[in-house]
């Protein structure tokens, strides 16, 4: 038996990925159907030098692993729905004062308490405009646990190269359903280590002056560079300013990072699209229906093909379009109203091919769900 | 220990904002406002050095340097 | 180090208002860390929102200027990562204990090494001018121009009763206590509170007619009185101003500690 197989739950691929990423501390609160996340990293970190703390409530949570991302450690909180709400204020906070930390929001129905013990996908669009004021965010999603296991790797990457907050935004079947999961040995995957300024102590150090390659290197509390650092606009020093042309370039500098790298952080599966007439996109515990669909119907020779997103924020909206010029129709599988499918309509040139295959009654969406849209988008009644 | 001699009040006008906290603890009522509203030794022969008017003061606004 | 060695003396003057509290309790603060010999590198302090919290501004340490309320959950965060590290949580009355309510009561009840300045103006000042939990029944504001039926919380009794085991009280009018607490409080290990009432002539002063800050200083030195005085026994109203209560107990990064040593023993 390979020791680096497991059978686990999402939310375990979820921890295990953490841990290979460096993480070392973690602050949370209980709510399902993400509390596993917690439960694992209780007791995990101590015995390997790591902190957790569970807070008083979620907004503490989110504001801990701030304070603590500022010391220089690899951090992460994990929630759901009325959790992920309440922690808008302080993630508001990290995306202001850039500060890198992984937080996870299980899905489950919304809004309010909705349905707890059930799947949903219905906070993509909260996790790009949760916070108010204009921002860019990253958000990564999974269907397996090898990929949980990776996304969640590659959010920590993210979060440090650009000195951002990371969504993993995962729901209930993916959190709780089991399967098989290779830890892959160190060093297969590479990570991103915190950038750290070279600047020497007694030298005038700007932790918010980007460096030509865009990064912000960084300085822990407690080392020899003391700065400012606020969730008003702030000068490079991190110190408050209403001068409008440092405001503006602070405003560009926060979309911008993530925008114009937006290529580097979009990631995405496709199965079959070469000769695709029928494009399925869907990303969670919906693209492992939407896959079945398609392989049993490819058995068949319909030329079905699909997008698995991975990466939802930024949206990929020019690898949509032109992925989907050649097809006659695309469906969008996903367990919403339709908050991916009016992406998808704006992204490519035939908004009125675009369709959606949805599920919002709390059960994970089937394959017979998705063909029952086919055979009406095909003509083929109902 | 020997009694602090005064050197100087050091007074930074712009900081000052004439609250008058100063003037008013002050139990030799050595300090006054001027007509801008600033404070100043008005008679520095008096101070004894307490220093309740350094420690006082909201706006770091004035020092008492010694011999 | 000389006490303006500490500021970061290009943003003075600063932002209060003339004759504000909370440029004294910056004042002692001040003080307290000179006399303790403290380096500016091992000092972090985390503020929320509202007056009180631009105190971190003006302040060469490290320094976290968060949301409101919230100063106490950042802290939490950053302590818990790098225990050496002193932390020092200036916070207003409503941010600590409306906004803030349940982190003060939960940062109270771990024990935690953080030490929490309640600068209690009894106003929200930034807002301009509407009562807070610690404004006061029948006391006048923005918002109660009625006149106030909200109760006051009693910061110390309340802190007691959530765990903190240091917690003193004094007043912008007495200085000299203010920094002998401020640094009691720094070197008492555990979850050190610190209320300092302070004045607000600008909001408070003005609506509830207690007339300026010179006014409303030596209203301070007339209803307080230092702890376990005769004074107190002759006129119970009187506030008392001290080391309220000390006692000891695991502080919760050593308990952390602790416990992880344990942890990894049964790996």
């Amino acid at each position: 038996m390979n020791a680096n197989i497991k059978f686990v739950q999402g939310n375990e691929a979820c921890v295990e990925g953490a841990l290979y990423a460096g993480l070392d501390f973690f602050a949370g609160y209980p709510i399902t159907p993400s509390t596993e996340i917690m439960e694992h990293l209780a007791a995990r970190l101590p015995r390997q030098g790591g902190k957790f703390i569970q807070m008083e409530d979620e907004i503490a949570s989110m504001c801990a692993i701030i304070g603590a991302s500022l010391t220089g450690r690899k951090v992460m909180t994990a929630t759901s729905g009325p959790g992920f709400s309440l922690k808008q204020e302080a993630l508001g906070f990290a995306i202001m004062a850039e500060i890198p930390c992984v937080v996870v929001n299980v899905q489950r129905g919304g809004p309010s308490t909705g349905n707890p013990t059930h799947v949903s996908q219905g906070d993509v669009n909260q996790s790009r405009w949760g916070v108010h004021g204009d921002h860019a965010i990253v958000t990564l999603t999974a269907s397996n646990h090898q990929d949980v296991f990776k996304m969640t790797v590659e959010a920590f990457n993210i979060a440090e190269t650009y000195r951002t907050p990371v969504i993993l935004l995962f729901d209930e079947v993916v959190g709780h359903l089991r399967e098989k999961l290779v830890i892959p040995d160190e060093g297969e995957i590479p990570l991103v280590k915190r950038l750290r300024t070279a600047v020497k102590e007694g030298t005038d150090y700007h932790p918010y002056l980007p460096r030509e390659d865009g990064r912000l290197p960084m300085s822990d509390f407690g080392s020899v560079h003391r700065y400012n650092v606020t969730g008003l606009y702030h000068d490079m020093w991190g110190f408050p300013t209403d001068d409008p042309k440092i405001v503006k370039g602070l405003q560009r500098h926060l979309v911008d990072k993530i925008e114009s790298n937006a290529h580097q952080v979009q990631k995405y599966k496709e199965f079959y699209l070469d000769d695709a007439e029928c494009i399925l996109i869907s990303y969670g515990s919906s693209a492992r229906s939407a896959l079945h669909v398609v392989k049993n119907r490819r058995l068949r020779g319909e030329k079905l093909g699909l997008i698995e997103l991975q990466t939802l924020w930024p949206f990929p909206s020019q690898l949509i379009r032109e992925r989907c010029e050649q097809a006659h129709y695309v469906l969008v599988v996903e367990m919403n109203m339709g908050q991916i499918l009016r992406e998808v309509k704006n992204a490519v040139n035939f908004p009125e091919k675009v369709f959606l295959a949805n599920r919002i009654d709390g059960s994970l969406i089937s394959d017979a769900d998705i063909r029952n849209i086919l055979r009406i988008i095909q003509g083929k009644g109902v | 220990m020997a009694k602090p001699i005064l050197k100087e009040h050091l007074i930074n006008r712009d900081w000052c904002k004439g609250c008058g906290i100063c003037v008013a603890f002050c139990p030799k009522h050595v300090l006054e406002l001027d007509r801008d509203e600033k404070v100043f030794a008005a008679r520095p022969e008096d101070c004894i050095c307490c220093k309740q008017c350094e420690l006082r003061c909201p706006d770091l606004a004035i020092e008492i340097l010694t011999e | 180090m000389a006490v303006k060695d500490y500021i970061r003396e290009r943003f003075f003057p600063h932002i209060w208002c003339q004759g504000c509290g909370h440029g004294m309790v910056l004042n002692g603060l001040l003080r307290a860390v000179e006399a303790l010999g403290m380096s500016k590198n091992e000092i972090v302090m985390v503020s929320g929102i509202g007056c009180s919290s631009r105190i971190s501004g003006y302040l060469d340490f490290h320094t976290l200027h968060t949301l409101h309320g919230r100063a106490l959950a950042f802290a939490t965060g950053v302590k818990m990562s790098l225990p050496a590290l002193n932390i020092i949580v200036p916070m207003g009355d409503g941010d600590a204990l409306a906004i803030g309510g349940n982190h003060f009561i939960h940062a109270a009840r771990r024990n935690i090494d953080l030490t929490a300045i309640v600068m209690n103006n009894r106003i929200y000042g930034m807002t301009g001018g509407q009562f807070s939990p610690l404004s006061g029944y029948g006391t006048k504001e923005t918002t109660a121009p009625y006149g106030n039926i909200d109760h006051t919380f009693d910061i110390s009794a309340l802190s007691i009763a959530a765990g903190a085991t240091f917690v003193a009280r004094t007043t912008a009018f007495h200085v000299q206590q203010l920094s002998q607490l401020i640094k009691a409080g720094i070197l008492h290990e555990g979850f050190s509170v610190i209320e300092v009432m302070s004045q607000c002539p600008t909001y408070f002063g003005r609506k509830n007619k207690l007339g300026g800050a010179v006014e409303m200083l030596r209203n301070f030195k007339e209803i307080t009185t230092p702890k376990g005085s005769k004074a107190k026994q002759a006129n119970p109203e009187l506030i008392e101003r001290g080391i309220l209560h000390q006692i000891e107990q695991p502080e919760y990064c050593n308990a952390y500690e602790q416990m992880t040593a344990l942890a990894q023993k049964g790996k």
